[in-house]
């Protein structure tokens, strides 16, 4: 560990209960590195300076007292601004909701207070969790810390941004198609998007319901595991919420590979995936083989329909999911209107940006009388195959492996023009939120920029342990390695 | 003209359910609340907030469901209602679409021509929407209270052919749905409201006509005046050569009419989808068998055991059965009197004098009430004096007997004093004794009734007839 803000969660954890450090002192570390590199990088939407330090003072008092903490107390976080927090603006990095305060938590942050983390502020996102770049905010671009000219990857990119910047020892993000996997990939960090109704979306601003899900990014395998043993747990205030019994996530970390029999799935390596990545992930996989793991050539028919079905589904979801942005209650009013349909037209036609207008209108259509069919219930079946394929293959493999994405950061501005090839992009990613199971996005090498290449690692349904071990093992048989370097917080 | 035409009547009931909180969160459902004191962000729509669903919510539909004769779905799931209008916090209503959780019932109505089965198409659940409160001052305000309060829509078949039958079909439902005790069915505070759909046709056509839907009738009285005007403006379109257009129509309370308020090329496209927040409803047979066996009596069947165990009247059993209270105050009492036809028009005639009240509560209790019935079906008591005791009771309920002591109430039988009390009235009133004798028949009854006001109301009235007319008969 080279700088205080590169520690990871698991370090801080140590030196803090060894008291090498205090919360504040921590907290303050990574304050003043916010206020060094978030000008350029814009990680965050909200900084809560004050609240922060007063936490990081409340657990240290507590520590004098020789109070036993919980684990996580005093671990300094971002949280992503579509997560609901009491008395803390809550944007989902729109105008629609760029004063809006929730008057409550969201179980997620429930959980961190219990635990006594202590939230730094609320990260930057594309609007409503809409985008794969962070270019989508209200407010302003988030960029990658690798490479400040690139994307950091969205929806998420100002919690992956905040961590592989060392502006918070991790973050939460919401991933409903990849956007907490894809984001950590060209960030170099970890992201895990855990099994659909581990983790309660009580408080997540919607997107698209069935596919929502909250998971962590840190920049190691083991911290994300304990962020999730925090997050994770059943709440009555989510009917999707899943009644499974607490789980330690670090608990099989160091067991290995050895007889893991990891798919290969063809469909994941055609056409549109960049050279560089291909070759890092075999790569990768030969890593595994050597590791001890079998590796399996599988093939997914489904995959090719994935991606329509995706924004067919998640389109659909959010045009209700968004409707209730109506300029009645809360949020952005137009300033003038004739009667109550000007009010609504003229408050979501300035509210709303390019992107998420555009994934309305698309959902509305889908939805639409005469047209249900063709696409709304057509993609429910194309769901029911994908999900098939991954029970096919789960009968004989424990893992599947993936690229993240098809290429590394790209350049600012470069895909703003063409949704279509901006939503290409998220063709590796959105299978595992269509089938619900739990995936986990991390670094694994660097193309020829240096930009990070993230592997994705997907399981069955509740696999997070055998997930976490995977991943665990090709994190320690890299480090060192040219290609780990990217897990310590960018130079800036 | 009018008559050519018959009425083809389908009804959708909205209902409120009494369950102790909302549908999908934990805010009560108290009627009358002051504004926006009965809500939270989940029944508000606030970003990120999620629709729990009430279990007493499907207990009491399917229990509603079972009363109305309907197969209940062992799996069925709730849609999202997709529209804009600032009474809905969400922008959707939650509701259920094709897969409702109540199919295939029916009702049985008393008619003109006897029974008729209506039936139910479907019965749905979902959630109310908040109320807007037009004031000239502040504009238009919201109230939250009532979003989320638990509803079911129940669909009838266009089985209903007249506005009298549309009534009793309503005061049917109404009926089994206060015996489940499911809702409290007050039309005046909202919890029971009524859409018609009705269109015409000549008379042997099968074909159905094009129909309008009139919404959120909120009495009996404006059921039936919506229905009769309707219907004349339908059949006075269709002689005139006009076509009738689909749409929407609102009763206006003070015309008595309908005007249009948006026709179906308006109509608005729901883009019905599964609610995503929600899991599905799977209904367990051994939880149906529960429910099932939670349900009372229903009136149609208590109806039955009057008619055939006390030999009480269709019509009379019928009222007795309606209402669940005055059902269980009559099975109450009756084992205590020989004579249940006398107890029943006791019970009916008293309830009559209180209709204005929405739920009768008898304070009488229900052996007195029997006693009365025994008084005057011994002959102790005359059939007036019944009436009057039942209407004393009902003010201080005492024990009757000792009543008819106390106040000196009981029949007088005597034939030596009701024989002087005649023959007293007929020296007093020479020109009604005249006219009977003169074949004015109906001046019997003036003697009668002079007689038993001499009787202070007690006498007996079958002695007082028998002794008139063998004094003037004499004449």
């Amino acid at each position: 560990m080279t700088d205080g803000f590169s520690a990871t969660v698991d370090q801080l954890i140590q030196l803090q209960g060894a008291n090498e450090i205090s919360a504040k002192e921590t907290v303050q570390i990574y304050l003043d590195r916010i206020q060094q590199v978030d000008p350029e990088i814009g990680a965050y939407i909200t900084i809560t300076e004050e609240t922060a330090l007063q936490q990081a003072e409340a657990v240290d008092a507590l520590r004098a007292q020789g109070e036993t903490l919980p684990l996580l107390a005093g671990i300094p976080a971002a949280i992503k601004d579509n997560i609901c927090t009491k008395g803390v603006k809550t944007t989902c990095a729109s105008k629609m909701l760029a004063s809006f305060v929730p008057p409550y938590d969201a179980f997620v942050m429930e959980q961190l207070t219990d635990q006594r983390v202590v939230m730094l502020g609320k990260a930057n996102m594309d609007e409503f969790a809409m985008g794969s770049t962070t270019e989508n905010s209200y407010f302003h671009p988030t960029k990658n810390p690798r490479n400040p000219q690139r994307v950091p990857g969205g929806s998420s990119g100002g919690s992956a941004a905040a961590v592989a910047a060392g502006e918070a020892a991790f973050a939460l993000g919401s991933d409903t198609g990849g956007s907490i996997r894809q984001p950590a990939a060209f960030c170099g960090i970890v992201g895990m998007k855990p099994t659909y109704g581990l983790v309660s979306r009580y408080g997540l601003v919607a997107f698209a319901s069935s596919l929502d899900q909250i998971g962590p990014l840190t920049r190691t395998v083991r911290d994300s595991a304990l962020i999730l043993n925090a997050i994770a747990g059943h709440d009555c205030r989510d009917a999707t919420s899943l009644a499974h019994p607490a789980e330690d996530y670090t608990r099989d970390l160091e067991k290995g590979v050895q007889g893991m029999r990891i798919a290969i799935p063809r469909e994941y390596f055609g056409e549109g995936l960049s050279a560089a990545v291909k070759d890092r992930i075999l790569k990768t996989a030969a890593l595994y083989e050597k590791l001890g793991a079998e590796l399996v050539d599988v093939s997914m028919e489904s995959m090719k329909s994935a991606l329509a079905a995706y924004y067919v589904i998640s389109s659909a979801e959010a045009s209700s999911n968004l409707a209730r942005f109506d300029g009645i209650r809360y949020g952005y009013r137009a300033a003038e209107y004739a009667d109550i349909d000007e009010l609504y037209k003229k408050t979501r036609s300035e509210g709303f940006g390019r992107e998420v207008k555009r994934r309305i209108m698309l959902g509305s259509f889908a939805l639409s009388s005469g047209y249900y069919d063709a696409y709304y219930k057509k993609a429910l079946q194309v769901r029911t195959l994908i999900m098939n394929d991954f029970k096919r293959v789960f009968d004989r493999c424990d893992v599947i492996l993936s690229p993240v994405a098809p290429t590394t950061a790209y350049g600012l501005g470069e895909k703003c023009s063409d949704p279509l090839e901006m939503y290409m992009g998220d063709i590796y990613t959105v299978p595992v939120n269509i089938a619900g199971i739990p995936a986990i996005s991390m670094p694994c090498g660097v193309d020829a920029d240096g930009m990070p290449i993230g592997v994705q690692l997907m399981g069955p349904t509740l696999s997070e342990a055998a997930l976490y071990r995977a991943a665990y093992a090709l994190e320690q048989e890299m480090n060192g390695t040219e290609s780990g370097g990217v897990k310590n917080a960018a130079r800036l | 003209m009018r008559q050519d035409y018959e009425m083809v009547i389908g009804l959708e009931v909205h209902v409120e359910l009494k369950t102790a909180t909302k549908i999908f969160c934990s805010c009560p459902t108290t009627f009358g609340a002051e504004p926006n004191t009965q809500c939270c962000p989940v029944c508000m729509g606030m970003p990120g907030t999620l629709p729990v669903l009430n279990e007493q919510v499907v207990e009491y539909a399917m229990k509603a469901g079972l009363a109305l004769n309907c197969t209940i779905a062992s799996y069925s799931k709730q849609d999202r209602k997709n529209y804009f209008y600032p009474d809905l916090p969400k922008a959707y209503q939650i509701s259920q679409y094709d897969l409702p959780l109540c199919e295939h019932g029916y009702l049985d109505v008393e008619a003109e021509e006897g029974t008729r089965r209506v039936g139910i198409t479907r019965i749905h659940i979902e959630e109310d929407a908040g109320k807007l409160i037009h004031d000239e001052q502040k504009g238009t305000l919201l109230d939250c209270n009532r979003c989320g309060v638990p509803l079911i829509e129940i669909v009838s078949e266009p089985d209903i052919r007249s506005s009298q039958e549309a009534k009793a079909y309503v005061q049917k439902l109404r009926s089994i749905l206060l015996y489940t005790g499911v809702s409290d069915c007050k039309m005046n505070e909202g919890s029971l409201r009524c859409d018609v759909n009705l269109s015409v046709r000549k008379k042997g056509v099968k074909e159905l006509g094009t129909r309008t839907e009139m919404k959120n009738l909120n009495s009996f009285q404006f059921i039936q005046k919506a229905i009769e005007y309707e219907f004349g403006r339908q059949v006075e379109l269709l002689e005139k050569g006009e076509a009738i257009v689909q749409e929407t129509r609102r009763f206006d309370q003070a015309s008595g009419k309908t005007y249009s308020m948006r026709s179906k090329e308006d109509a608005q496209d729901y883009r019905y989808f599964p609610d995503p927040d929600l899991v599905p409803i799977r209904v367990l047979p051994s939880r149906l068998q529960a429910i099932q066996a939670s349900i009372p009596i229903l009136p149609d069947q208590r109806k039955k055991e009057y008619v055939q165990r006390y030999a009480i009247s269709a019509h009379d059993a019928e009222l007795l059965a309606a209402d669940r209270a005055t059902a269980d105050y009559f099975e109450m009492a009756v084992g205590k009197t020989q004579y249940p036809k006398l107890l029943a028009n006791l019970i009916l005639s008293e309830i009559a004098r209180h209709t204005d009240k929405e739920a009768i509560r008898i304070p009488i209790n229900p052996g007195h009430m029997a006693m009365a019935a025994q008084l005057f079906g011994s002959g102790r008591i005359n059939s007036g004096t019944a009436k009057r005791l039942v209407q004393m009771m009902w003010e201080d309920d005492r024990d009757p007997e000792t009543l008819v002591v106390e106040e000196g109430l009981e029949q007088i039988q005597d034939p030596a004093i009701l024989s002087a009390a005649a023959q007293e009235v007929i020296a007093e009133n020479e020109k009604i004794v005249r006219d009977y004798v003169g074949g004015k028949k109906a001046a019997f009854q003036a003697l009668v009734g002079q007689t038993m006001k001499k009787t202070k109301g007690k006498g007996d009235p079958a002695q007082i007839q028998e002794i008139l007319r063998g004094l003037l008969d004499t004449k």
